[in-house]
């Protein structure tokens, strides 16, 4: 195991904002790690310090032993747009040639298609492509030139399930031969698909490293609303990490355990209606802990 | 050699997206072309006279190649930072001179194409005579002249959003081409007008490419203009990329 990239004591600022204060990582080649964080935690910046596109305030960004804002490091780093970037009048085999030509040993063409299921998409122009099509042409290009490091920058925002299934399984083969991979997400359900190694982070520094199950067990948050008559019995209910009243009367209650949460608020013999249960998204999740004093720093 | 071989694939991709909307080439390459048709050829006095039909051509040329400079230039920078394509490219390994050249190429090649068709009309329909040595050292005036256009465009393109861009990019193409007597010989000018015409980087380009083709003598003011812009606007287009980079990702 090596390392493939250490950020050391690091902050970026952009003017009034501390997009990343004092932040110090190292990723190590092997597994898929994910970086967890509500829009706006730092997620993208701390990207695109390693992807040479910013400089850091204070502290070093190392990348495969160089700096990433050298060309030549680069070679060994797969990115991919963090929009649906890509130029419409080219078409899609031509984008593929196109990166291809930046690195020395690049997987041909037939290859990469048919990894991303792109093949039958060859000729056709990239502005005539599905939402979908344009994500898995993005995430193959950070494919194509066999890195040592992938950066995968909120890669299934916006797909459907099956779409998102296809596009995971495909970057789950290539870490398996050899691609370490770090992927961006708000979505916690997408870093439980992924990721093995997690890092939370929330206003611009790091919140939690660790296992996927230890995290889980910090920020797996479920919301249950309900509509009650006697809203102050929920705060009390096990599991209940918060509760918020909502516009329309209802209530909506943050648990670690809906569950239990719910089992108990049905043999308490409370009059509730309306009853619905949901996991929280992260920023939601994160809203709630960091609401809390003893929580300010996991 | 990577840079270089890097910038051709970076040109030749270019130009690929740009041959993809025909008529954005088609309008660079008939442009000047419709211009010399319509302004020139019907003018008897211009098109019968071998000097001025030469210079007449000369100019029109110039209009082909600073009209394709601004508007690949300021256009294409401003629409490619409002792309989230651009920060992806930077990811790659390849270095920014590659990148820039590969603009270079690209916008050159066709500026340079759309000269061809004002010159055969230009030997076609008017009196204009060159050797081909003559049009040949004339082409890379051309070259040479294409470098303040080519910078004043990628200020515009930093310093403006796309929408903006197109309107100051017809505003400064149309005010230099009149004003450097690219439309009007500036023998026609009233004496204040060709004074300050001699301040444009179209009227100094005008003279040098004339220079080079027909010869006779090159004022001071020629080159020291165009040294002068060429400085100028490579200082400004510098401090506008780098002021650039810190903004655009706020």
């Amino acid at each position: 195991m090596t390392t493939l990239a250490r950020l050391d004591h690091v902050t970026r600022r952009f003017g009034d904002v501390t997009a990343l204060d004092d932040v110090s990582l190292e990723i190590d080649s092997g597994r898929i790690v994910g970086l967890l964080g509500p829009n706006g935690a730092g997620k993208t910046t701390m990207l695109s310090l390693l992807q040479g596109l910013r400089r850091p305030t204070a502290g070093t960004v190392e990348l495969f032993g160089g700096s990433p804002s050298d060309h030549r490091t680069r070679v060994g780093l797969g990115s991919t747009p963090q929009e649906t970037a890509l130029p419409p009048t080219l078409r899609v085999g031509e984008v593929i040639d196109f990166v291809s030509t930046h690195f020395p040993n690049p997987v041909p063409r037939a290859e990469i298609a048919d990894e991303f299921g792109l093949t039958e998409l060859l000729k056709r122009q990239t502005g005539a492509l599905s939402g979908g099509q344009k994500r898995r042409l993005s995430v193959a290009l950070a494919f194509v030139g066999r890195p040592k490091l992938v950066l995968l920058d909120e890669p299934t925002t916006g797909l459907d399930v099956d779409a998102r299934r296809t596009l995971w399984e495909a970057v789950r083969r290539q870490n398996a031969v050899g691609a370490t991979v770090v992927v961006t997400s708000h979505y916690l359900e997408e870093i439980e698909a992924l990721a093995e190694r997690v890092i939370v982070i929330g206003r611009g520094r790091v919140l939690a490293d660790d296992t996927l199950d230890a995290v889980l067990d910090q920020v797996g948050m479920r919301m249950v609303r309900l509509t009650t008559d006697a809203p102050d019995a929920l705060t009390g209910l096990p599991g209940v990490v918060s509760t918020r009243a909502e516009d329309d009367g209802s209530h909506t209650l943050f648990t670690r355990d809906a569950d239990e949460t719910v089992t108990a608020l049905v043999t308490s013999g409370l009059p509730f209606s309306g009853l619905g249960v949901r996991g929280a998204s992260l920023e939601e999740a994160f809203l709630t802990l960091t609401a809390q004093p003893e929580l300010e720093m996991i | 050699m990577t840079t270089l071989r890097l910038a051709a694939v970076h040109g030749k991709y270019l130009l690929l997206e740009t041959t993809r909307v025909p008529i954005a080439v088609i309008s660079a390459l008939a442009f000047p072309a419709l211009s010399l048709l319509f302004f020139v050829v019907p003018q008897q006095v211009v098109a019968t006279n071998p000097l001025y039909a030469t210079q007449a051509v000369i100019s029109m040329a110039l209009f082909a190649v600073m009209a394709n400079a601004l508007f690949s230039f300021g256009l294409g920078i401003a629409e490619d930072r409002e792309k989230p394509w651009d920060p992806y490219l930077r990811t790659l390994p390849v270095a920014g001179v590659s990148r820039v050249l590969g603009y270079v190429f690209s916008t050159g090649l066709i500026g340079l194409v759309a000269v061809l068709p004002v010159i055969v009309l230009g030997a076609i329909f008017t009196a204009a005579e060159a050797s081909v040595l003559s049009i040949l050292a004339g082409l890379l005036a051309v070259i040479v002249s294409a470098l303040p256009f080519m910078l004043i465009g990628v200020c515009i393109g930093y310093s403006l959003p796309a929408k903006a861009a197109i309107a100051v990019v017809q505003i400064v193409m149309f005010g230099f081409a009149f004003a450097g007597g690219l439309f009007l010989p500036p023998m026609l000018f009233a004496p204040w007008l060709d004074t300050l015409s001699t301040f444009f980087p179209s009227r100094q380009a005008r003279e040098l490419v004339i220079w080079a083709v027909q010869g006779g003598d090159l004022h001071p003011w020629v080159w020291l203009g165009m040294g002068a812009w060429i400085v100028g606007t490579a200082v400004l287009a510098l401090f506008l990329y780098r002021r650039d980079e810190g903004r655009r990702y706020r």
